[in-house]
């Protein structure tokens, strides 16, 4: 007979006295709990199923038998026979002394309209308090997102450990003694002048209001709440809109399997752009004889000088008709920029209107400039370009491998699962050029040169060839060309790349052997990978790191591309990509191309389209004459922006799609006002696979439709006969086409707001970890792709002699067209500036916080200097999100031959003390939250 | 609200030349959190104080976040944080104690009397463990017992600022005569854990720190636990009225050291923790020169011992909150269970003891089980070291059989009453124990006796009190000891003791509310200082009602 193991014993359900009831309860399941199913309330305040039970308030204290003391119902788990009572004479007169305690000390005004200690102290009929009340602190208003009122403090640790543990943003403390204890950030400081990077986490776990939205935010009675997704990065985090006369009053975090209720700055702070003076409420045309040129000066405030208003049918017709001539004269000279930051279902009818519509596949979209070289070095390796783990399994490695990633800043949820299993003794490495605040948290920093990621990623091959750290049998079972990378690997010992990478070669033998040897290591890339001349070089050693040591196909190792956008994922799913169709099905494949003719009923173009630069050079040269942008911004987003603006400029007609008048639709000749993210509903897909949908929240300002209405009627007036009138028979015509979600239903996603692909057959669960038994290449095999050293394309030398780091920072997010005008977002961070190592800066002879100017071969800028001892020596970063010292004027527009992606991470830079002041875009510079809030 | 463009990333960064003196500080000392404590005591002697920039250069030379080392630093009394703007403390400090047996000394009348100007700054201390020379002031590290405002003065302009080394049996003599032959002779396989084990249970002795756990049963307990084990030696003695530890320590330190290696012998352990609190100046140094002559020429093979050194927490003395403190943490208890005995210091099963515990371990063994448990009075068994202090002709540590009972006590051991005093009440278990009248002066002191009378003996303090001194007042001392020293974790010890205090001010006490008040404290606090803190309010309205109406 087969014996039960001690553990499974342990976890077998009990039986125990609750009110003098037998219930049946777990050895895992806190008796707060038990009590909660079996529907006995029982008074708590520092309890939070989202955190570690903590026990303090002993607002929720039970009577056991036999024991002298009461115990916290909230650290207890009951045992065999227990008799538990909560609401004795004894239990209660605890209960109610708590919070009498606590109330004696609450002040006279609330900052919510549901503090606890009041709910409780109703629900236990606890009167007036019969103590005096302590003196009271003063109120903290130094943050432009959080009031911090610690007069209704109760001590109860929710906020310590939910910036801690949860966030491990680590800037609450309890310091202090007694009843002298005090929550701090850092050390007392203000909060607004503190390290908080305002994910306002604590203010979701405050259950007395003493932390709380700012400008009183909280006290607003609510109309409805509606649940979405986060309309900034990749991460996907689940969230509620709460919304009062159409306007978003609050945000908080929902549960949803990327975010389990977390959220960051943007997510949280970053909604109110939306309701933003500058929103676009009515169609504009370009006024006849107003011209375009690169050097333009956006006035978003005040566009009448440039733009009259229109009918929605006159701008449609103009629109339409300006592609159509083009188009009758030579469909390749038309191209389309759609968006990842719409939804799937815009971004599959947008390709569908290029290559139906225009009949090219001239289609593309920001994904060409973040992971275009991630996903062809996947592509060309395992023939699959999303993530094989999803970031939360982090949990189960043994080892994390984080390079050319900033996910504090970029993917701020996603870094807390990072260092959440940091914290539980998983070994983080993380490298990059600039330390960032993981490093922190590491078991080892590696600081390497910029542009030498192969350097470093061969010498760790080697040394794990050298060693013998290889798995053989995955190797031989579900690879080829091990041997092509072998040979390559001899060149590159750790003890010759180290003077090149500037790691010592006995850190890069540590490191490598670290991940080799491990149970299971997950690697995660961000653009320090990816935007490079050899950005594909670089993912195809990552590649090669997991295949060579079979640290793929398993809970807890794989390979992790974060995706920057909401959509981008998705987009690329969806078909928003010049070589393939939705699915990543090829153009240039028969099988393919017939697949999609029959679908959508007509012949279909086998070219392979251009990319974004190649559009953009071709727009310079005038053999692109007409385009269609929904939702991006080239016009900052792209490198060599002089290039880029003269381009648009030379359009002979650009209809651009947008919810604001960005500096891209500032050269458009037709501007079609659209909707922002919570005034649509949608489908997006995170960098885990998961397809979330987003719901309505509010009614669009104005004129401003939907995008998939404005795609629709532009296609009508294009010639096609399409009829869509919702998302969901856009979705349904997507799952007929792409065999990774055919099994998710638009019902289901209502139901569950999340599902992971591959999903195949309805009903099933999706695949978190994929890979598992075999690749999806013809032969089920994975490909080694050596790769060897290739420089930056340009260099420092003596007139150019720094390096320029381009990026984004936590508050803004891509152009900053929407996060400068969230007023929050653009309070935190309302001027551009550049990020230089305090050594660096005192040479130049400025001080932190003065005007430096920045100048490379193409541009020159002038910033603010930040001194930052992170940057590495002889380097400056700068955020590409400031159009008045846009960072893409000065950046090389040099290709990856594969990804065709620029060199965003790497040009020669000339940095000088003083410089002009930057000018005034119109929006943002710390004046947003007066623009929305008065 | 406009903002202007931050020069710096978020927050404090560490300052470059801060960042170097917290390195030449810290030499090749180890960064771990654990030492965080360790460190944070380095720049605070060396400065006098920790300024914000030290603190911000720490925690980025220990890669620990700003918080995590300001509400370390600002948890105990011995740091003295200071901002920026804030003016550092005077290079000197007086720290008067107004501890209960002080307090009847006079400590309140030198807390008004002292006074040296700018350059030195006289503050009121809990209780700093020499209460049988009260009143005691500490100058610098320099304790003065029966401290007169001339012989502080005297020592401050003297510059006598150091405790004078004390006489004590040193490594040389204790070895001579037959020191550390025991747990020599156990690492040669000449004794059984076992033995050596049954020979503790059979001698009844039971933890000295207050909570009485049979020793024998409890190294059974942890021993049957997986490995790694850890030990933790408690030497927080805190408990106002106790020092009998200190007073071991000052003696005859080897004897507790082998007492501590056969206990960690017979539990299996692999590493021990010494915690000692920092009021015992004197008592570090004895240990930290006694310890390096034990490493230098050892009787036989030693476990890592390590000495952490408290900073001023009488929580500390609460067995998790010392393991947290030897973490480098807040000294806040935690929860049970789990036990420390299962999930202890680094989350490992620890066996933890009180000095006075491990202190008896070899005399015992070599005299038999029976020595041990033939001694005691009135049907108890076994020796207790009282320490007595207050209105005595002789206070000081009195070995004395379990179970006497106090007026054997004062007559038999302490000389009698001060003249002119007559035995009013008395403290039978320091701060925590309650206040008993007179009339309970026949009861026997020993674990478990005192419980229906709503007291305990803990740690055996026996302070004494006469006509002239008022247990109302000696309750409110005792309740405003417990309000400065609660850790500030759970509402009804944070709120409790300052809501308790405020009333226990008023002339009349609102006896009914305190009462309910004193109620929900000791059933609903995590820890034994907030469960016992209310004992000395209740035992008054109980005893010495006439004294709150």
């Amino acid at each position: 007979m087969e014996r039960v193991t001690r553990e499974q014993v342990a976890m077998m359900p009990i039986e125990f006295k609750l009110n003098g009831q037998t219930v049946v309860g777990r050895p895992d399941e806190l008796i707060i709990e038990t009590a909660r199913r079996h529907g006995i309330s029982i008074p708590h305040l520092c309890y939070t199923r989202t955190l570690r039970p903590d026990g303090n308030c002993r607002a929720c204290v039970v009577e056991v038998k036999g024991e002298r003391a009461l115990a916290p119902s909230c650290c207890r788990f009951p045992t065999q026979g227990m008799e538990v009572t909560t609401d004795s004479a004894r239990a209660l007169a605890s209960q109610k002394m708590v919070l009498e305690l606590l109330l004696a000390d609450m002040p006279e005004h609330e900052y919510t309209l549901n503090n606890k200690v009041d709910v409780w102290a109703r629900n236990l009929k606890v009167g007036k308090p019969r103590f005096k009340s302590r003196v009271q602190p003063k109120a903290d208003l130094s943050h432009p997102a959080m009031a911090v009122n610690l007069d209704a403090c109760i001590q109860c640790t929710r906020c310590v450990r939910a910036c801690r543990e949860e966030q491990v943003n680590d800037v609450i403390g309890y310091a202090g003694r007694g009843d002298h204890s005090k929550i701090v950030f850092d050390f007392d400081d203000p909060m607004g002048e503190s390290t908080c990077v305002a994910c306002g986490e604590c203010v979701q776990a405050c259950p007395t209001g003493a932390l709380m939205p700012a400008r009183d935010a909280g006290l607003q009675a609510i109309d409805k709440q509606v649940d979405s997704v986060c309309p900034f990065c990749g991460v996907g985090c689940l969230l509620t809109y709460h919304v009062k006369e159409n306007k978003i009053q609050f945000v908080t975090g929902k549960d949803g399997p990327s975010n389990h209720g977390r959220l960051c700055v943007k997510g949280r702070y970053g909604f109110d752009y939306a309701h933003h003076p500058h929103r676009l409420t009515k169609p504009l045309i370009r006024k006849e004889g107003v011209g375009k040129s690169a050097d333009f000066v956006v006035d978003p405030g005040n566009w009448s000088g440039v733009f009259r208003e229109a009918s929605w049918e006159e701008a449609l017709e103009l629109a339409a008709s300006g592609l159509k001539r083009i188009k009758d004269k030579d469909p390749y000279a038309l191209a389309g920029f759609g968006s990842a930051k719409g939804s799937n279902e815009e971004a599959y009818l947008f390709q569908k209107l290029v290559r139906t519509g225009f009949g090219t596949n001239n289609v593309d979209h920001c994904t060409r400039l973040c992971h275009a070289s991630s996903v062809a070095a996947l592509m060309e390796g395992i023939n699959s370009g999303a993530v094989s783990n999803q970031v939360n399994d982090v949990q189960n490695a043994e080892v994390i491998f984080l390079i050319g990633a900033n996910p504090t800043s970029n993917h701020p949820v996603a870094a807390t699962w990072m260092k959440n299993a940091a914290k539980n003794g998983v070994k983080l490495i993380v490298a990059d050029p600039r330390r960032n605040e993981l490093a922190r948290h590491a078991t080892q920093f590696l600081q390497f040169k910029p542009d030498t990621d192969v350097a470093l990623l061969n010498a760790m091959i080697h040394s794990i060839i050298a060693e013998d750290l290889v798995d053989k049998k995955f190797i031989a079972d579900r690879t080829s060309g091990f041997e092509a990378l072998k040979e390559n690997a001899k060149n590159f010992s750790p003890e010759k790349m180290a003077p090149v990478c500037g790691v010592p070669a006995q850190t890069i033998r540590e490191v490598a052997r670290l991940y080799a040897t491990s149970k299971a290591s997950m690697i995660l890339w961000g653009m320090g990978i990816s935007q490079h001349v050899h950005g594909t070089d670089n993912a195809r050693c990552l590649i090669a790191l997991t295949l060579m040591t079979g640290q793929i196909g398993r809970p807890g190792t794989g390979l992790h591309p974060l995706r920057g956008q909401n959509n981008v994922q998705g987009a690329s799913d969806s078909g928003l990509i010049p070589m393939v169709f939705p699915d990543y099905q090829r153009v240039d494949h028969p099988d393919a191309n017939q697949r999609f003719e029959k679908l959508w009923g007509m012949a279909l173009d086998k070219k392979p389209g251009l990319t974004v630069v190649e559009i953009m050079n071709a727009a310079y040269d005038g053999s692109i004459r007409g385009m269609y942008i929904m939702g991006e911004n080239p016009a900052m987003s792209d490198p060599d922006l002089e290039h880029a603006r003269t381009a648009m400029a030379r359009l002979e007609h650009l209809v651009v799609q947008d919810i604001f008048l960005t500096e891209t639709a500032y050269l458009a000749d037709v501007v079609l006002p659209a909707t922002a993210w919570p005034e649509k509903e949608g489908t997006v897909t995170n960098t885990d696979r998961m397809v979330q949908l987003g719901r309505r929240a509010l009614k669009a300002p104005g004129e401003a439709r939907e995008d998939l209405w404005i795609i629709v009627e532009l296609a009508k007036r294009l010639g096609l006969s399409w009829n869509y009138s919702h998302p969901r028979e856009v979705f349904d015509e997507m799952r007929s086409c792409m065999d990774s979600i055919k099994g998710i239903t638009w019902e289901r996603l209502e139901r569950d707001s999340s599902v992971t692909y591959p999903c195949e057959n309805e009903g099933d669960p999706g695949q978190p970890v994929v890979f598992q038994t075999h690749f999806p290449t013809a032969t089920g095999r994975a490909k080694f792709v050596p790769a060897d050293l290739i420089g930056a394309a340009e260099r420092p030398d003596r007139d150019y002699p720094m390096v320029l780091i381009t990026g984004r920072q936590l508050e803004h997010w891509h152009t900053g067209a929407i996060t400068r005008r969230s007023g929050v977002l653009d309070a935190i961070e309302p001027e551009p500036v550049a990020s230089l190592h305090p050594l660096d800066l005192a040479a130049l002879g400025a001080k932190p916080g003065e005007l430096v100017t920045v100048e490379s071969r193409r541009g020159k800028i002038a910033l603010y200097a930040r001194a930052d001892d992170g940057t590495p020596r002889g380097a400056v970063f700068i955020p590409f999100c400031y159009y008045e010292a846009a960072a893409n004027e000065l950046t090389n527009p040099a290709l990856d031959p594969f990804g065709k992606i620029p060199e965003f991470k790497y040009c020669a830079v000339r940095v000088t003390r003083g410089g002009q002041r930057p000018g005034d875009p119109g929006y943002g510079k710390g004046r947003t939250l007066g623009e929305l809030y008065g | 609200m406009k903002r202007k463009v931050r020069p710096r990333p978020k927050g404090r960064t560490a300052d470059p030349q801060a960042l170097e003196d917290v390195r030449a500080l810290l030499g090749d000392a180890p960064r771990r959190r654990d030492l965080l404590i360790e460190h944070l005591h380095r720049i605070n002697d060396r400065y006098g104080y920790l300024s914000a920039a030290h603190l911000a250069a720490l925690a980025e030379e220990m890669r620990l976040a700003l918080a995590e080392v300001y509400e370390v630093a600002t948890f105990y009394h011995h740091f003295e944080v200071v901002k920026e703007g804030e003016a550092p403390p005077p290079a000197l400090t007086v720290r008067v104690c107004d501890s209960i047996a002080c307090d009847l000394a006079g400590a309140q009348s030198l807390l008004q009397n002292l006074a040296f100007g700018k350059e030195v700054r006289v503050i009121a201390a809990p209780c700093v463990g020499r209460c049988e020379v009260a009143p005691c002031v500490v100058v610098g590290q320099n304790p003065v017992g029966n401290a007169s405002v001339a012989a502080v003065k005297a020592a401050v302009d003297q510059k006598q600022l150091k405790c004078p080394e004390p006489e004590y049996v040193d490594y040389a003599q204790y070895r001579k005569h037959g020191g550390y032959g025991l747990i020599a002779d156990c690492l040669a396989g000449k004794r059984t854990r076992e033995e050596i084990t049954k020979i503790m249970e059979d001698s009844g002795l039971r933890g000295l720190g207050g909570a009485g756990f049979p020793a024998g049963r409890k190294w059974r307990i942890v021993a049957a636990e997986p490995e790694p084990r850890l030990m933790a030696l408690n030497i927080d003695e805190g408990e106002p009225g106790t020092f009998k530890d200190r007073w071991y320590l000052e003696r005859d330190p080897h004897r507790f050291l082998e007492g501590m290696l056969v206990a960690a012998w017979c539990a299996g352990v692999g590493e021990i923790y010494i915690y000692l609190r920092d009021e015992y100046a004197g008592c570090r140094a004895v240990l930290e020169k006694e310890l390096l002559k034990l490493k230098k020429d050892p009787p036989c093979a030693l476990p890592p011992i390590h000495v952490r050194r408290g900073a001023g927490a009488y929580i500390c003395g609460e067995e998790s909150a010392m393991i947290e403190s030897i973490e480098g943490k807040r000294g806040m208890p935690r929860l049970r269970p789990p036990y420390v005995a299962q999930v202890g210091l680094f989350n490992r099963p620890t066996l933890e003891h009180n000095l006075e515990t491990v202190y008896w371990v070899r005399q015992i063994v070599e005299r038999g089980a029976a020595w041990f448990a033939g001694h005691g009075r009135n049907g108890r068994k076994g020796l207790r070291s009282f320490s007595v202090s207050g209105r005595v002709k002789q206070p000081g540590v009195h070995l004395a059989p379990a179970g006497i009972t106090v007026r054997e006590l004062i007559d038999e051991y302490c000389g009698g009453m001060l003249d002119g005093h007559q035995f009013y009440a008395y403290l039978p278990g320091g701060a925590s124990g309650g206040i008993l009248p007179a009339a309970k002066g026949d009861v026997p002191l020993d674990f478990d006796t005192l419980q229906p009378y709503g007291s305990f003996i803990g740690s055996a303090a026996v302070v004494i009190l006469s006509q002239r001194d008022s247990a109302a007042a000696a309750a409110a001392n005792l309740m405003k000891f417990f309000h400065e020293e609660s850790c500030g974790k759970c509402t009804p010890c944070r709120v409790g003791t300052a809501k308790a205090l405020a009333l226990m001010g008023e002339s009349k006490w609102n006896q009914p509310l305190l009462g309910e008040l004193s109620q929900a404290m000791m059933d609903a606090s995590i820890c034994g200082l907030g469960q016992a803190a209310p004992n000395p309010a209740l035992t008054v309205m109980k005893y010495f009602p006439q004294e709150v109406q």
